[in-house]
């Protein structure tokens, strides 16, 4: 057989019984959980896009695991969770994330993460009732550089290397031949070697993470990949669940997180460890200065902490009207804190202060490197940033799933915990939507129950024999497409990146980013978007999908780059149209329908679910009955 | 925010097949040039500046030069990183230098046994993770 080369790849078949697509923290939760319950019997496999040590969001590391309970119940959780999501969150999700994800955060204890522990508890772990630290009612610091490095270890010995492939990305799922609507494998490429890989599995779990680069960035030239969440996750997820006929819920939902300038540095543990104060150009408070502003979002400005969202709205409301910039005051919460603390405590306090960067988000530290910039004397500039679709961090958009059989209600469950609506398919972490706020903690616990129901599909399913639908050397040949297109045409005109014949992946990002930007309420129009906008962002978003099947890929590199591309396309139809269906103002500051301004409890504290269908092409659009299953309090009222 | 390579210090991982900085980087942007066997950045606007390809390489010939669109020349964070704590240096641009020095790890790298010293698995039927075996788990009040 002749050598595979660029242009010619090896197809390899491979065949297991669960397939965990992906490599971050709850497909390592998935992979721990499953191989427990499975033993020897039931094959598990794992495919990374790249390598699990640094994959994923955690990649460089968390300065603090957000979702730990402790002393909290899980009823609490759901309302704060439910309160910062305003209103329209899956309580039987939430709360199974709740009641579990304690266990996890002690297993990261266990396998060697840096937990601080409050005076007088130095060296008693969580699980011994140890206390941590906390820098917010949910979080715990941590020395979290290498969180990931030990999350995959776990997960790598539970498997062991031989079932985990890593470099090979994920480009389409494929459904059972004899079974309408059931998960049958996966196809995707290997990004260092000529070869498409066809897995054949029971059931499958998709956890891609969420969407980064949907939008076109604040940061320009040089800086653009240093954005927020991390740059590689391309909503891989969403697509390719929403492709095979996955419902999908509460895509309309973003995340528009409110960070350090330019280096997107996280200011968490500077409001609330460090107690600091964020203030408009004048020096003023503009949350409380703007109540009455807030008050149009009755009940959920008197949530016990003011959702994001509305915190962002009041700060465009500034920043609009000229009163920018707005400062993160960290010169005076230094300053307060200094006063009660030895010198020696000082000095912690501002390596603390560096710590949350540098375990994090290293860019943020260059930027202050970069422009003299030193806390204890400087105030530093906040900006909100352009959207972002997760559904395990302050967001909630994501696919669709079953809830915990032991409560959740009848319309809520057809079957396993954390399947899909395709049958065998199961996701996690910022896969599961209508259920934010469970972070790296909650994800990994998701990736648990998942993981543990797979194992059970897989029982349940012994007999099942799965049979690709579709001819796999045409799938494989398109696949490969872009490389073809490239090969073709590559030679006919003397620079080879302006060429009529096809579009650079890169390109392709742009007009993505242009078009959602521009039409789709992101930063170039503050945010905002109507019935128009829309319908002509969907137009363009149209005819760039048909230019999909021009994409070039030169390299593997930009193969990968072509297909994380697509997924991104689909993303954000996903989100646009959810948008367009969407007929209020939900979530102001992450954006506004200016022709629908206002929150309509009335008529839409509702769930928007839609559904592709891979048979007739075509999107559905419903509402489906929201319901509360802990009762929610703003302020004194009942709600 | 890229990173760059010291001609001088990389080695190419000594020709090995996958460098270190090629199989780590998250978002697949270092690549050998195996012509020179040195390794750089193909795709420098893509970079996430995580740094993992820097605490990586085994001759300490990457650093992150902040993205030139914004940052002012002559700062830097430049990391050293053992198996049990991670020495950062900051540089200012106005010369200025602070360090810390943070744990990673608890535990030796390697010594994960992710099932010793843990319960059997229950009953796959019901709701509990395998480490919460006969543990009560709670419902929200109907
Ligand atoms: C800057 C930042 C700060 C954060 N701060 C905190 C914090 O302080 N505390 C906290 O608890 N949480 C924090 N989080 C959130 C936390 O990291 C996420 O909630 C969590 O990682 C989500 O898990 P996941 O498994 O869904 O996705 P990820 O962990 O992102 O994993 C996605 C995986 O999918 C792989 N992949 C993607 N596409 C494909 C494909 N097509 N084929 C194959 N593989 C693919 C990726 O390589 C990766 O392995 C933060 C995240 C960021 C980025
Ligand atoms: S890891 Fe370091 S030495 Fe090895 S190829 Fe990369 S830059 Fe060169
Ligand atoms: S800093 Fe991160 S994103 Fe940039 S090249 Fe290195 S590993 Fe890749």
């Amino acid at each position: 057989m002749s050598e595979a080369s660029f242009g010619n790849p090896e197809i390899v078949e491979y065949e297991t019984d669960i397939l965990i697509v992906g490599g971050g923290m709850a497909a390592c939760g998935a992979a721990f959980e499953a191989k427990r319950w499975g033993g020897d019997d039931v094959k598990v496999t794992l495919v990374d896009k790249a390598a699990m040590d640094r994959s994923g969001a955690v990649a460089q590391g968390l300065s603090a695991i957000n979702t730990y309970l402790g002393e909290n119940t899980p009823e609490d959780y759901c309302r704060y969770v439910s309160a910062d999501l305003m209103g329209i969150t899956r309580d039987d999700l939430v709360y199974d994330v709740g009641r579990h994800v304690d266990d996890t955060v002690y297993l990261f204890e266990e396998w060697g993460l840096p937990v601080w522990k409050d005076k007088g508890s130095e060296g008693v772990a969580l699980k011994d009732g140890g206390k941590p630290v906390r820098s917010g009612r949910w979080q715990i610091m941590i020395n979290g550089e290498g969180y990931k490095t030990i999350v995959a270890e776990a997960a790598k010995k539970a498997l062991g290397m031989e079932n985990i492939f890593e470099r090979v990305f994920i480009v389409k799922l494929l459904l059972d031949a004899n079974n309408p609507g059931q998960i049958a494998g996966a196809v995707g490429f290997s990004v260092r070697e000529h070869k498409i890989y066809v897995f054949k599995c029971k059931t499958m779990m998709v956890a891609c993470g969420g969407a980064v680069n949907v939008f076109r960035p604040r940061s320009t030239g040089e800086g653009m990949g240093r954005v927020w969440y991390p740059v590689w996750n391309a909503g891989s997820t969403y697509a390719m669940a929403a492709e095979v006929g996955a419902e999908l819920t509460m895509m309309e939902n973003r995340f528009v997180p409110t960070r350090f300038k330019d280096g997107y540095g996280p200011v968490g543990a500077w409001f609330l460890l460090f107690k600091s104060k964020a203030i408009n150009g004048f020096g003023e408070d503009y949350v409380t200065k703007n109540k009455d502003l807030l008050a149009e979002y009755a009940p959920y400005d008197k949530a016990y902490v003011v959702p994001t969202c509305l915190r962002n709205a009041a700060m465009l409301k500034e920043m609009k009207e000229g009163r920018g910039p707005i400062m993160m005051d960290t010169p005076t919460a230094m300053k307060a804190l200094a006063e009660k603390m030895t010198p020696k405590e000082v000095k912690h306090l501002e390596a603390e202060a560096w710590e949350d960067f540098l375990d994090m988000c290293i860019g943020q530290a260059g930027v202050w490197a970069g422009l003299n910039i030193r806390p204890e004397q400087s105030m530093s500039e906040l900006m909100p940033t352009e959207p972002y679709l997760l559904g395990s961090h302050s967001g909630c958009c994501g696919i669709w799933v079953s809830g915990p059989e032991d409560f959740a209600p009848k319309e809520w469950q057809w079957g396993y915990n954390r399947m899909t609506t395709v049958k065998g398919l199961f996701t996690a972490g910022d896969g599961v939507g209508a259920s934010g706020h469970k972070f790296s903690s909650g994800s990994h616990t998701e990736g648990r129950i998942a993981g543990k129901n797979m194992v059970r599909y897989c029982r349940d399913h012994k007999d099942f024999k799965p049979a690709l639908k579709g001819d796999l050397k045409q799938i494989a040949e398109e696949i490969y497409r872009p490389v073809r297109t490239y090969l073709a045409h590559k030679d006919k005109t003397t620079a080879e990146d302006i060429n009529p014949n096809y579009i650079t992946p890169r390109m392709f990002q742009m007009r993505l980013q242009k078009i959602m930007d521009e039409y789709v309420a992101g930063v170039a129009t503050y945010y905002q978007t109507n019935a128009k906008l829309l319908e002509m962002g969907l137009h363009y978003l149209t005819m760039l999908k048909e230019d999909s099947v021009h994409l070039r890929a030169k390299d593997l590199h930009e193969l990968l780059r072509a297909w994380e591309n697509y997924h991104r396309l689909w993303t954000a139809e996903a989100h646009l149209r959810h948008i367009q269906f969407r007929e209020e103002t939900r979530y102001p500051g992450f954006y506004w329908r200016a022709d629908y301004p206002k929150l309509d409890e009335a008529n839409w504290k509702v769930f928007v679910n839609s559904t592709y269908s891979p048979e007739t092409k075509q999107w559905t659009m419903k509402k489906v009955p929201h319901k509360d299953l802990v009762p929610k309090t703003f302020g004194a009222a009942k709600h | 925010m890229p990173t760059f390579v010291h001609t001088e210090k990389c080695d190419g991982c000594k020709g090995g097949e996958v460098t270190a900085c090629m199989y780590i980087c998250p978002h697949d942007l270092m690549k050998l040039d195996v012509t020179r066997m040195k390794a750089f950045n193909q795709e420098p606007e893509q970079c996430w500046e995580c740094q993992c390809c820097v605490k990586a390489c085994p001759q300490q010939a990457i650093e992150v030069r902040s993205f030139q669109d914004w940052v002012p020349m002559g700062g830097a964070a430049i990391p050293l990183r053992t198996d049990s704590a991670i020495m950062w240096t900051i540089k200012f641009r106005d010369g200025e230098v602070k360090r810390f020095k943070f744990p990673v790890r608890t535990t030796p790298v390697g010594s994960i046994n992710p099932y010793g010293n843990k319960p059997q698995i229950g009953d796959l039927k019901d709701q509990r993770l395998f480490t919460e075996a006969g543990k009560e788990l709670p419902k929200p009040a109907a």
